[in-house]
Order: C-alpha cells, then sequence, then structure tokens
C-alpha cells in the first residue's frame, strides 16, 4: 500500500491508538474498573469561582476533593457555554490527563459534553442538573442534582414571619424547571405562614447581569417587596441592592450573610464538597458512579445558612420543625389542592408530589400567588 | 412600602432606571466624543471601563476611601487612553484596530488583577436624596441621585462650552475636522490627538469606577454587559454633541428600566422584547433622524470612518 502524505488529524489517531495500544498492551487481561491511586480531576466554571454564588458553590467542592491523596484537580473558570467548553474538557484531557470531568454550568451539557463523551468513551463526565436519560445518553456522561427547592421552602417560611407588606419578591435568571421550583417553593414556604402573601418575580433572562439584576432588586422593593431572594448565578449584586433598599434577604447557592449582616434571615446553600469526594472516592476506589445522582437536605447535598439576627423565635420554632420533617424524608411541597396562576389545576385534593419526583424536574408552571409570567 | 403606585410605578421605574443606569453611559460617551472630536476613535473604551471598574474597587477597598478609587480609576483610564493615542501615532496605525485591541488588554488585564477583589466589600460612593420632599419610598429611591451623575452633567455642559468658545475647544475642533488646516496653524495634531484621547480614558475609567462602586456597586467580570461599546455608538447617536450625549444616556438608561418595571407591575408577557427596548429605540431613532444628504452631521472630518 502506498504511503500518504499524513494529515494532521491522522498522525493525532495513529499517535493516540499507539499510546492506547501500548497501555493495554503493558496490563494484559487487567479488569477495567480498578483501584487507582493517582487521578486528575477537571472542574469547569461558567464564570468566577468566588462569586459569592453558583461557582463558588462548585469551587468549594473542588477545594474538597483537592484534599484527598492523589487526587490533582484541574480548574478553568468563566468558560463560556459555546464551543469554547469543548476545547477546555479536550484540553483537560488530553493535557491534564483528566479522567473525571465536572463541567458545572447547565449549559455545558448539550450538544458539547455530549459530543465529547462519544469521543472519550474513557472519561467520566459529570454534569449538574440533571438531564441524563438512559436510553438517549451515554453511560459515561452522569447527572446529579439537589433538591435545593426545600431549601427555598426553609427560606420562604423566614420571609413569610418577617414580611410586613405580605409581598415578597423573587429576582430570577431564565425560566428553567430548577427556578420556577424555586420561585414556587418560596411563595409556598411563605404561604405556610401566611396563605395571603403573594410572591412578585422578575426574570432577568441572564444568568449573570449585575445592572439588570440591580434594576429587578430596586423594582421589586418599588412595588412592595421586603423580603428578597434570587436565583442568578451570582447573588452578592441582588443582595447588597434589597439589603440597601431596607429589604430583608435570603440566600442562595452559597452563604451570603457576610453581605447583610443584619437582614440576610437564612440561605438555600449547596453542599458539593460531601457530592464530590464521595464521587471521586468511588472512582478511585474502582466503583461506578451512578449516573442519575440525587440528594437533598437529608443526604447533606443542601444546607441552610445560620438564622440571621432578625429572624424571631415563632419564626425559628416553625423553620426547625419544617427542617426536621424534611429531614425524615418524603416531604411535598408541591401537594394539593394546588392551582397554578393560570388557575389550571396542578395538584388535586390529596395528590402530592415529594422531593425526589421526577415530575418535579419538567415543572413549567408558577403556584397560584406568584405574581410573574414564565414567557 | 405599602403605597402601591399601580401604573405610576412605571414612570417613576423609568426615571430612577435612568438615572441609575445613565452614568456609565454619560462618562463613556462624553469621553468617546472629546476624543472622536480630536479625529480619532478610541473603541477601547470598553476595556477602560472594566479596567477602571476593577482599579476603582480594588482602590477604594484598599484605602477605604472611594472617591481616592475613582480618582485612580480616572487615572488608569488616562494611560490605557494615552497608549491608544500613542501607538495611533505612529504612522500606518488603524485607531479602530488598535481599539479593540485595547479592549480586549482592558478586560483581560482587568480580569487578572481583580481577582482578589471580587469577594472583598468596598465602600460605595455616597448619594445625595433629592427626593425627600415626596413621602412616596418609591419617588425617594428613585431620586438618590449620585454625585457622579451630577458632576457627569456639569462635565457635558463645560466640555459643550469648550467647545464652543474656547481656544482648546477650537484646537481639538481643527485638529479633528482637517490634519492639514491644524498643521498650518503651527499645530502638532499626533500630540493634541494622544491629549484628547487620554483625557477620554480618564472619563471612562470614572464611568467604570462608578459601576463598581455605586450602580450595581461590586466589583464581578459580567459587570459591565457592554456600556462601554454602546456609549460608543451613543456618539454618533448624539451627532458628537456633548450636551445631547446627556439626553442619549438617559434615553438609554430609562430603556433599561422598563423590562423590570413593567414586570413588577403585573405586565409580565412577554419580557426579553422589553429587554431589547434600549437597542430598538437606538435603531428607530436612528432610522427617523437619518437622511442621504446629511447623515453624519456633526462628524469631524478626519475620523477613519467618515474620511
Amino acid at each position: 500500500m502506498a504511503f500518504k502524505p499524513l494529515s494532521r488529524r491522522g498522525f493525532l489517531q495513529g499517535s493516540a491508538a499507539l499510546a492506547g495500544l501500548a497501555s493495554l498492551g503493558t496490563l494484559p487481561g487487567m479488569a477495567r474498573a480498578q483501584a487507582l491511586t493517582e487521578m486528575t480531576v477537571g472542574f469547569i466554571y461558567v464564570g468566577p469561582k468566588d462569586d459569592f454564588g453558583y461557582n463558588q458553590a462548585h469551587a468549594e467542592g473542588a477545594a474538597a476533593v483537592k484534599a484527598i491523596p492523589g487526587v490533582t484537580v484541574v480548574e478553568e473558570e468563566n468558560v463560556p457555554e459555546t464551543v469554547d467548553v469543548q476545547k477546555s474538557m479536550e484540553s483537560m484531557i488530553n493535557f491534564d490527563g483528566a479522567k473525571l470531568l465536572f463541567p458545572t454550568s447547565f449549559g455545558y451539557f448539550d450538544p458539547h459534553i455530549l459530543t465529547l463523551a462519544k469521543t472519550y468513551p474513557d472519561v467520566r463526565f459529570e454534569h449538574a442538573g440533571g438531564m441524563w436519560q438512559a436510553d438517549k445518553h451515554p453511560m459515561n456522561v452522569g447527572s446529579y442534582f439537589g433538591y435545593i427547592g426545600m431549601g427555598q421552602y426553609l427560606n420562604g417560611i423566614t420571609a413569610g414571619h418577617a414580611s410586613k407588606t405580605k409581598k415578597i419578591g423573587f429576582v430570577a435568571a431564565k425560566p428553567i424547571p430548577q427556578v420556577l421550583l424555586n420561585i414556587n417553593s418560596f411563595l409556598l414556604g411563605a404561604r405556610a405562614v401566611d396563605p395571603a402573601i403573594t410572591c412578585q418575580v422578575i426574570f432577568t433572562g441572564e444568568w449573570s447581569m449585575a445592572v439588570k439584576e440591580a434594576e429587578a432588586t430596586n423594582a421589586l422593593a418599588d412595588a412592595g417587596c421586603d423580603v428578597i431572594t434570587c436565583h442568578v448565578d451570582g447573588p452578592k449584586v441582588v443582595i447588597e441592592t434589597a439589603a440597601g433598599r431596607g429589604c430583608y434577604v435570603c440566600g442562595y447557592h452559597a452563604d451570603q450573610s457576610s453581605l447583610a449582616p443584619e437582614l440576610y434571615l437564612t440561605g438555600a446553600e449547596w453542599n458539593w464538597a460531601k457530592v464530590y469526594t464521595d464521587m471521586v472516592t468511588a472512582m478511585m476506589s474502582g466503583e461506578t458512579i451512578p449516573n442519575f445522582v440525587r440528594g437533598g437536605l437529608a443526604e447533606g447535598f443542601i444546607k441552610m445558612s445560620p438564622l440571621g439576627p432578625a429572624v424571631t423565635e415563632a419564626s425559628k420554632a416553625q423553620f426547625e420543625a419544617t427542617r426536621d420533617a424534611i429531614l425524615l424524608g418524603g416531604f411535598a411541597v408541591i401537594k394539593g389542592p394546588l392551582k397554578d396562576n393560570l388557575g389550571n389545576v396542578i395538584a388535586a385534593e390529596g395528590q402530592s408530589f415529594v422531593e425526589t419526583d421526577v415530575a418535579l424536574e419538567s415543572m413549567n408552571y408558577l403556584v397560584e400567588g406568584v405574581i410573574g409570567s414564565i414567557s | 412600602m405599602s403605597d402601591d403606585l399601580g401604573l405610576w410605578a412605571i414612570p417613576i421605574a423609568m426615571i430612577g432606571g435612568a438615572i441609575r443606569v445613565s452614568t456609565p453611559f454619560l462618562f463613556v460617551s462624553l469621553g468617546e466624543v472629546l476624543t472622536e472630536r480630536s479625529g480619532r476613535i478610541n473603541l477601547g473604551l470598553e476595556g477602560t471601563l472594566v479596567f477602571g471598574a476593577m482599579t476603582g474597587y480594588a482602590v477604594a477597598y484598599l484605602t477605604g476611601s472611594a472617591w481616592t478609587g475613582v480618582l485612580v480609576a480616572a487615572l488608569a483610564g488616562s494611560v490605557f487612553g494615552l497608549v491608544h493615542g500613542l501607538i495611533c501615532s505612529l504612522p500606518r496605525v488603524n485607531d479602530i484596530a488598535i481599539g479593540i485591541a485595547m479592549m480586549l488588554l482592558g478586560t483581560g488585564l482587568a480580569f487578572y488583577f481583580g481577582k482578589a477583589f471580587i469577594q472583598p466589600v468596598a465602600p460605595d460612593l455616597p448619594s445625595i436624596p433629592l427626593g425627600g420632599w415626596s413621602g412616596l419610598p418609591q419617588v425617594q429611591a428613585a431620586l438618590d441621585v449620585n454625585v457622579l451623575f451630577l458632576i457627569g452633567i456639569v462635565l457635558a455642559l463645560a466640555l459643550a462650552w469648550m467647545f464652543r468658545t474656547t481656544r482648546i475647544g477650537l484646537v481639538i475642533r481643527v485638529v479633528g475636522d482637517s490634519t492639514d488646516a491644524a498643521r498650518a496653524m503651527g499645530l502638532r495634531p499626533a500630540v493634541i490627538r494622544t491629549a484628547a484621547t487620554a483625557a477620554g480614558g480618564a472619563f471612562a475609567g470614572i464611568g467604570g469606577a462608578y459601576l463598581s462602586l455605586y450602580y450595581p456597586g461590586s466589583w464581578n467580570e459580567g459587570i459591565s454587559s457592554g456600556q462601554g461599546l454602546m456609549a460608543v455608538a451613543l456618539v454618533i447617536f448624539a451627532r458628537w454633541n456633548p450636551v445631547a450625549c446627556i439626553w442619549a444616556a438617559l434615553l438609554f438608561g430609562g430603556a433599561g428600566a422598563l423590562g423590570p418595571a413593567l414586570q413588577s407591575v403585573g405586565v409580565s408577557e412577554g419580557y426579553y422584547l422589553f429587554y431589547a427596548a434600549p437597542y430598538v429605540l437606538t435603531l428607530g431613532v436612528l432610522i427617523a433622524t437619518s437622511s442621504p444628504t446629511r447623515a453624519m452631521t456633526g462628524a469631524p472630518g478626519e475620523l477613519s470612518i467618515t474620511k
């Protein structure tokens, strides 16, 4: 056979195959699942990893992984949800030798993770947010998420006790199911205190857009909301602006109490440190990580910020009783009789969706009492 | 906070939003007017804005004084302007290309040095409560005016006066309109343009400090959302007139407040459309005021886009 001029792609494929053969050849017959003494793990964030929010929560998890002996952590921040993330992942796989990747942003999944998962079947891709389906997606991709809606429900209880105007506010990024569940949970928590409370929601349309978040917070304060929380990537601007207008605030993603010590009620925080160390140790000891990982307060996936000084005794008592009920498992925030804010029945009398119900992950409504619309 | 204003909340929120959001637009567009009147375009002001936001916040945090932060942001901005001006003074250098390079350099440096300052909380700039006459908290909040906004308005008027009546203004205009005429008068166009670009950069730096030190009032890497680029377009919209920059900046700020304000009174369908309001508005006004015969009225003759 005649030699063709060697293309770059051909060369790379050939050398990759040779390297693969070499590594297989030296270890004949060894099982694929084996205990590892060393491993490189990659983390990719969509924003800065100290944003008081989503990315910081993941980076705190990565910091815990670093402490595991034999583990090298590579991180990259400010990676857009475009083909850029594919380049970052390939660089971590090819140059750093990463065997486990945590591309943490929601938009990394489709098509970016799915594309690379086919190209690199030996690499494990773990994605936060949960869209993995066994019949559609590769087995080396997994999804994990926590029932943080429960945290927003607890936020709502402290908000319900603190609100004097009976109107609370929510600055939301985009109307995806996780955000809608948080909004609904926040209001239903407050309504567990006083069923007359309403929640005004403002969507900014972006995960991180400082000026718009500040404008939205001011608009909520103007509309008479006196407790404000949010679901955006970096809650710092919302918390500071709301506190500047004299509103109480509930945190999200990470602990923001230092930004408004007097007005911070509590906050729903991620506890990725536990999730990530569990996954990495499992993979190092040769176990397979399940493709679909979920957990809530009881499993230690989420936690609550310490209660702030403005939380009253009555509020604290109801907060703790509800938290204990959630810890028992099987708690349902969405339960009948319940209508959405357009008047459609969500849950009939006696019907309930417990925290583990997968139906909640395709939520597409705002419950009665939420002022706002998802389109 | 229990007063329900109904639909009155929208104009109040838009006035408040206009005052809060417009200041960076105003400073950057004034800086760009000064630079373009001298015959150069500095597209790098977006980078200068972001770098100004970072240095302002960092210095305010380290010294504990917000005004020191503003001052250092202005200095840093003028250094960026100076670099742009000096490079563009070399023969056969394109100012637009350098501007884009400076924009990337400014944001990149700001992200690099700004890492350590995302977490700390720096002191904010003071504001003047001009809404005390009203019993409504919404009006009071809307009229809580920052000093930099007032300085910006004074600066716009001063620039307009300078261009119209002073010798410096005349020199800048001559250099901007005709390099040959300026040389014939014994002026050195490159030096004057570099100085004008440096001063314009300082304004943009102050605009950045407003972002990080007052509204939204914290440093993070997504702070700018393109105000620096939009302000460059505002200059064309304002026909290179500093006073018109005030109205253009207020219009953009107010239009940006429309989306949240409408959602807060319950008009929540199609909010993506309302968020596009500033851009639709620009297109609309540009189309309405355009004319095939006097499209670039007011444009300095030496600008690389008009030549």
